[in-house]
């Protein structure tokens, strides 16, 4: 009954075809074609409800301080909004799979998760500084460059959170359910102390700057002509744009396309069965976190070079502002981290670029409007945009 | 007779804890401060004397001969030594401070099972309360300066119990009925929420004087002959002090913290063994349970956090007082994290193992890592090398200040100790037996087990 009537809503239908992966048809459509419409779509509607809103603010408070005419600054910075948003959205969305991931597989909140996205930044800066030392940056082709550095902090990120969970979460899996929780908060802090200790003994200093200036076509920005407004793209935005979307792709194609990836869901549907059905549920988890970590340091490298520095305590906020990501798409569920992502990020480029016209609220209080977007999401719908209503079990 | 036995008669027990005490004290006493491996010193002397009312509480002395040794300690023994070097006095403040804090919050994680990042919020609330009335900042409560006189510092004790209790039901309204890991985030974004607000209030109205903070705040009066006693003992002591005052100060900050400790140590003790401590215990240990045998969930646990917050308000009031400088940093996640690895440390729910989780990480904290950091200094200046392996001290770098990684110290202690000793230090009574059955029972199933294998 239920879901006939689901399928009577030409609306709805639309919706759930692009937010649940085929299962049939050739590989390049499941494979690469979905998945790109997939986030075309997302991008597409998220804009174009926030440029709705946008510009319904622009029509009830047409002079929001004098001399300034709402419309037309919306007008002028729309398109630039839209750019950084979508950049910003796509390294939380790629953080927000990392949180989402173990929750599907654990139903644990991974409270290190920000701080192995930080130590991918770290790793990527490491690599780049090296490579600038030996002489190499300016020779090195730029998307060999750019690869290295996003694999060796995929790589050091993912073998970090296997690690980490390891030794501090699976001695404790069978332990009260706020224990490992505990435990996550310990590992976070004690791994931002670390690494800046670890960055004190190699150079004595822990704001690590990203040797971007070195390059001639990393440094500069790219105009771009929309109509009459011109924004000047920097080129890590379309690196990240262009890192997250291979990236992504690649993880649907894993973990709807390969043995191992069947082997993820099954764990996160039923870790007993699974395991009755052959499969090591032990891997599967270490592998789930393997994937996690390396989309976090992906995201931490690309993030680190887009801003230019990095330091051990980066990892803080854009940690919570991805959680709440995952949380708005409905945790345990990767499209959902996708869509919770660009959401954020959109919105948070649209709050920071209009929120100076309204003195009374202030720009100042951007920082906590992803934690009443949490505590709203958490009050009035836990299951997040995607997710599904799950009872605690008794 | 082993020497266990031995050990445990009254008489020689007696005499080793008399022992001990006159040899902490005397070790304390006879550190030469011009010394340059002082820091070190005073680092192994100063600890066997903080806790050694915990070693009197587990010596098998009758009870009250316990009470008066312990009393003896805290009313005679600390305040004098804490004259004689004001770095204790202060060290003893803050780990009250800080007991007091943990065992608010033992009162929400310990017996309710609630776990909460954000406590430090209530805390600041207490200070702010404090502050906003009595800084010599112009703030909307405080025109020309120091409108409220001093004395109502007691008064504001009572207020900042009932304020911030106030904030933690209306913070706990929203977000109690959410399971407990998604409460643990909520709190931790109300922690933070609140240090924004405190950094972001002093425009359009000035009520907190953003992220300046709020300096000069009043202290209470002092107290009549505390001046005279401070004296006396810098003289028979024969210290050399130019201003007695801040000493005094130190004093009566000291017994004012001991006073709400020993307050809040007998509100949890009751707390504990009433019938709203035992609901707790059922929604901790399974809520669903709980409520089968009709406990009102939300009422207890709005409950639990309004008294955890209530006991940091007045806390809250003491350190605005205290430090006569509150400013936003003072309250950031770090300090709710640093609670947290107390009541884990100590032990969660136990409130004698709690409040020795509050000295050891607060001993750790203020005195081990700061007295490195000092002692890596000293000996740079000296130009000092460590033979063997020939290091030279001063090619120590300058980043890797001991004092700065205290987030290392509490990271590393709660993993250790979730993974190691989740009972904590010093395990709650209850919990201890919890988690004997848990083990017999595992064992019975696994006999079971074996039996029908058998079988």
């Amino acid at each position: 009954m239920e879901s006939s009537r689901k399928a009577a809503n030409p609306l709805r239908q639309l919706v759930g075809w692009f937010t649940t992966p085929p299962v049939t048809g050739h590989w390049s459509y499941r494979f690469i074609l979905y998945p790109l419409l997939q986030i075309i779509a997302f991008i597409s509607v998220i804009a174009l409800f926030l440029s709705a809103i946008a510009y319904l603010l622009a029509f009830l408070f047409p002079e929001p301080r004098p001399n300034i005419l709402l419309l037309q600054q919306v007008n002028r910075q729309l398109p630039g909004m839209i750019i950084s948003g979508i950049s910003i959205g796509f390294v939380y969305a790629m953080i927000a799979l990392g949180y989402t991931l173990v929750y599907g597989v654990l139903k644990f909140i991974n409270f290190a998760h920000s701080e192995i996205f930080m130590v991918g930044g770290v790793i990527g800066f490491e690599v780049m500084r090296r490579i600038d030392d030996a002489g190499f940056i300016q020779t090195w082709n730029p998307v060999l460059l750019i690869t290295t550095i996003v694999l060796a902090a995929m790589l050091s990120s993912g073998l970090l959170a296997v690690f980490i969970e390891r030794v501090a979460y699976r001695p404790l899996r069978n332990a009260p359910r706020l224990i490992p929780l505990i435990s996550a908060i310990g590992v976070s802090f004690f791994l931002t102390d670390f690494v800046r200790a670890a960055q004190a003994l190699i150079r004595n200093d822990f704001n690590l700057t990203y040797p971007t200036n070195d390059l001639e076509w990393l440094r500069g920005a790219i105009p771009v002509a929309f109509g009459e407004v011109t924004v000047n793209v920097k080129p890590t935005s379309i690196i990240i744009v262009l890192g997250a979307v291979v990236t992504l792709v690649a993880l649907n194609f894993f973990v709807n396309g390969t043995k191992l990836g069947r082997g993820i869901r099954a764990v996160s549907q039923d870790q007993a069965t699974a395991g009755l059905m052959g499969i090591n549920v032990n891997r599967m988890i270490s592998l789930t976190f393997f994937v996690g970590g390396a989309f976090g340091g992906a995201a931490g490298t690309l993030f680190g070079m887009n801003v230019g520095t990095i330091t051990p305590y980066v990892g803080f906020i854009p940690g919570v502002k991805a959680f709440t990501a995952a949380v708005l798409g409905g945790i345990g569920n990767v499209t959902g981290a996708l869509l919770g992502g660009l959401t954020i990020g959109m919105l948070e480029a649209f709050l920071q670029g209009l929120l100076v016209y309204f003195p009374a609220l202030g720009q100042r209080y951007t920082d906590i409007f992803v934690f009443l977007i949490l505590i709203l999401i958490l009050i009035f719908r836990p299951s997040g945009l995607l997710g599904e209503r799950v009872d605690e079990k008794v | 007779m082993t020497l266990r036995e031995w050990l445990r008669q009254p008489t020689v027990a007696g005499v080793l804890i008399v022992a001990y005490l006159v040899v902490a004290i005397v070790a304390v006493l006879s550190l030469d401060r011009g010394n340059i491996i002082f820091p070190l010193l005073s680092t192994c002397a100063f600890p066997p004397l903080v806790l050694s009312p915990f070693v009197i509480l587990a010596s098998p002395l009758p009870g009250r001969l316990k009470l008066s040794l312990i009393l003896l300690v805290i009313m005679i023994v600390m305040p004098v030594i804490g004259i004689y070097d004001g770095a204790y006095m202060e060290l003893v403040t803050q780990i009250c401070i800080f007991a007091g804090l943990a065992l608010g919050l033992n009162v929400v994680v310990g017996f309710a099972g609630l776990l909460d990042l954000g406590y430090i919020a209530f805390f600041a609330v207490g200070a702010y309360l404090w502050s906003m009335f009595t800084s010599n900042v112009d703030t909307v409560f405080n025109i020309n300066g120091w409108l409220v006189p001093g004395w109502t510092f007691y008064l504001f004790l009572l207020v900042g119990v009932v304020i911030a209790a106030g904030v933690g039901i209306l913070l706990g309204l929203p977000v109690l009925r959410l399971r407990g890991d998604y409460l643990a985030i909520v709190t931790l974004g109300f922690g933070e929420m609140i240090r924004v607000l405190a950094r972001n209030l002093d425009t359009p109205i000035n009520f907190t004087n953003g992220s300046q903070g709020l300096s000069g705040v009043q202290r209470p009066p002092l107290v009549p002959g505390l001046s005279e006693g401070a004296t006396f003992v810098t003289q028979t002591m024969n210290i050399r002090t130019d201003n007695i005052e801040p000493v005094a100060y130190q004093v009566l900050f000291y017994f004012i913290a001991i006073a709400i400790l020993g307050l809040i140590i007998l509100a949890a003790r009751r707390l504990e063994d009433s019938p709203i401590g035992r609901a707790w215990t059922a929604i901790r240990e399974d809520e669903v349970a709980a409520i089968a045998m009709g406990v009102p969930l939300v009422r207890l646990k709005l409950l639990a956090f309004a008294s955890g917050a209530a006991f940091a308000g007045a806390i809250g009031v003491l350190y605005g007082a205290k430090q006569t400088f509150v400013s936003p940093e003072s309250f950031s996640l770090i300090q709710s994290i640093s609670i947290l690895a107390m009541v884990i440390v100590g032990g969660m729910g136990g409130i004698r193992g709690v409040v020795l989780g509050a000295v050891v990480v607060t001993l750790l904290n203020l005195q081990v890592l700061k007295n490195f950091s000092l002692q890596i200094n000293a000996l740079k200046n000296i130009d000092y090398v460590v033979p063997i392996i020939n290091f030279h001290i001063s090619a120590w770098p300058s980043q890797l200040e001991p004092a700065k990684y205290e987030r290392l110290v509490f990271g590393l202690l709660l993993v250790i100790m979730v993974i190691f000793r989740p009972a904590g230090l010093l395990p709650e009574p209850r919990r201890r037996m919890e988690l004997l059955a848990d083990k017999a029972e595992a064992q019975d199933e696994d006999a079971d087990g074996k039996a029908k294998a058998e079988g």
